[in-house]
């Protein structure tokens, strides 16, 4: 199996790092890279726990292959705290919007990739947005208020 | 998942020439094909990249759309154009999947992407014709909620799961092959095969053949279009029943109609007994409902999918009732 290099912009900063031949780029964020806040959730598609930012739109990472990312930015919820946690993070503590948190990293980045296209949402396209994350433990009101609060000013304005 | 290589190609005849040679697959988003390797259905060798080109949607001379294969289905749905011309294309396309996988999804992989059967994605535990011929299908007997009540066979009664070619099939569109012996092109409604006894052949698609995108016709003056979908939860879920249908009425008769059915058949079913029947008679229920029969004569439901039948002639009544509204 062979070794190949791929570099990319993981979070805002330059990265390098091997890929074996067939390996997604959830396993290689992980594994590859050290960066866990993707989830393994399904790994088919169906649950949203892996999403991460591909040029700024929400993917899929384990239905996407790592050597597809060659020179594009990826961006996760590790990126998302600067010197003090995001507004969106803020309002997910403050609605108690994570339990186990398992969906938390794919929810924030699915809702940051939302509010960077339409910062004003209304309650439905929240829902649309978030529609393929899946949440076992809030049933997503918490979630939903969260994004609210910060599309209409409550948090971090 | 096997190991494989891959290699991205820059051209449709580049990519072409490769699809020809043993163990290559095409890799559009990878949302089905990526799965179904890692579930041990697919075992390709060589993944060629095709997302590199044919991503424009371009007008067509005659006025219609010409949607490169390789186009992500979020922006076919978000196309200022396919919205105001062809809304229920877009309506369709945003009935599927999750908005991640309609950013990561093409528009070739739509198309070619396969059944959601259980029974097909189960290497481990289950028969399936379509997997291993001859093998046996486990779906007769088994869980049939998602399968066929039109057009199935002993071997198979899978049935095609997309929403955007339900849409596709009522709009008249026809698909553009590039292959060894040159581009052609076919209509999308005679592009996915029957399942008879060799349900693992399921498009026209040749050996070496590639598709490089999707054309639309102009819209009709005054014509209506609308997609509606039936299925077990109000998002993230394939179509129990949907359907798609385009008219144009003038004095109260149907001037035009196509009529498309999903979640019921091996392929987007385009219903033309129904449309000859509606063709040019008068746009009433009663005409609708008497057409509706005819196309549903030969449904062969079965114990798991027995609602399908009237679920799908109730929704084709209630969808062509609304667009025959709207013409008033
Ligand atoms: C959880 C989940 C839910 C879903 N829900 C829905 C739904 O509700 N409705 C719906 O319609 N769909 C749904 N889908 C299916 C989704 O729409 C398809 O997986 C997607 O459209 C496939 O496109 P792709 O580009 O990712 O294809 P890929 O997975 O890359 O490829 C699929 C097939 O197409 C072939 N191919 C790719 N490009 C070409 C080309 N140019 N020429 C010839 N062959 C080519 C590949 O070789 C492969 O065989 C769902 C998928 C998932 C995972
Ligand atoms: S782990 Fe990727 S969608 Fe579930
Ligand atoms: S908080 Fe547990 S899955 Fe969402």
């Amino acid at each position: 199996m062979a070794m190949k290099p791929v570099t990319f912009t993981l979070n805002g900063l330059a990265k390098a790092a091997f890929t074996e031949d067939g390996q997604n780029l959830l396993d290689f964020l992980r594994r590859g890279v050290g960066d866990m806040a993707p989830k393994y959730g399904c790994g088919q598609g169906g649950c949203g726990a892996c999403t991460v930012l591909l040029d700024g739109v929400p993917h899929l990472s384990c239905l996407t292959l790592a050597e597809t990312v060659e020179g594009r930015r990826v961006d996760t919820a590790s990126g998302l705290a600067g010197a003090t946690i995001s507004p969106l993070q803020e309002a997910f503590m403050d609605r108690f919007a994570a339990q186990c948190g398992y969906c938390t990293p794919g929810m924030l980045m699915a809702a940051t990739a939302l509010l960077a296209k339409n910062p004003r949402p209304n309650r439905d396209e929240v829902i649309e947005a978030i529609s393929g994350n899946i949440c076992r433990c809030t049933g997503y009101e918490p979630i939903i208020a969260a994004i609210l609060d910060v599309a209409e000013g409550r948090v971090g304005a | 998942m096997n190991p494989f290589t891959y290699r991205r190609a820059t051209t449709a005849p580049e990519a072409a020439a490769a699809a020809a040679l043993p163990g290559h697959r095409l890799l559009g988003g990878g949302t089905n094909l990526v799965d179904l390797m890692r579930k041990g259905v697919e075992h390709p060798e060589t993944l060629i990249d095709v997302t590199g080109f044919s991503q424009q949607i371009e007008l067509t001379p005659g006025g219609g759309l010409l949607i490169g294969g390789a186009v992500r289905n979020s922006a076919l749905a978000a196309h200022p154009q396919v919205r105001r011309d062809y809304p229920l294309l877009s309506r369709a396309v945003l009935t599927g999947a999750s908005a991640q996988i309609r950013n990561m999804a093409t528009v070739a992989g739509n198309v070619m992407q396969r059944t959601r059967c259980t029974y097909f994605a189960d290497p481990a535990a289950s028969r399936c014709n379509k997997r291993v011929p001859g093998s046996g299908c486990d779906a007769q007997g088994g869980f049939t909620r998602y399968h066929a009540i039109l057009g199935g066979s002993s071997a198979c009664i899978a049935t095609h799961p997309s929403d955007m070619c339900v849409a596709l099939a009522a709009l008249d569109a026809t698909l553009h092959l590039l292959g060894p012996d040159g581009p052609r092109a076919l209509p999308l409604s005679e592009f996915h095969r029957l399942p008879g006894d060799t349900p693992h052949l399921e498009t026209e698609l040749r050996p070496g053949e590639i598709i490089t995108g999707v054309e639309l016709p102009p819209p009709l003056p005054a014509m209506r279009s609308a997609y509606r979908k039936v299925r077990d939860r109000a998002s993230y879920a394939f179509a129990l029943v949907s359907v798609g249908a385009c008219i144009t009425v003038e004095n109260g008769h149907f001037a035009e109609i196509r009529l498309a059915f999903g979640g019921i058949a091996h392929r987007p079913w385009r219903a033309t007994r129904a449309e000859a029947a509606l063709r040019s008679g008068p746009a009433t229920p009663e005409a609708v409902e008497a057409a509706l029969k005819l196309e549903f004569a030969e449904a062969r439901p079965l114990d798991g999918n027995a609602f399908k039948l009237p679920l799908a002639r109730r929704s084709a009544a209630a969808l062509l009732a609304q667009l025959i509204g709207e013409t008033a």
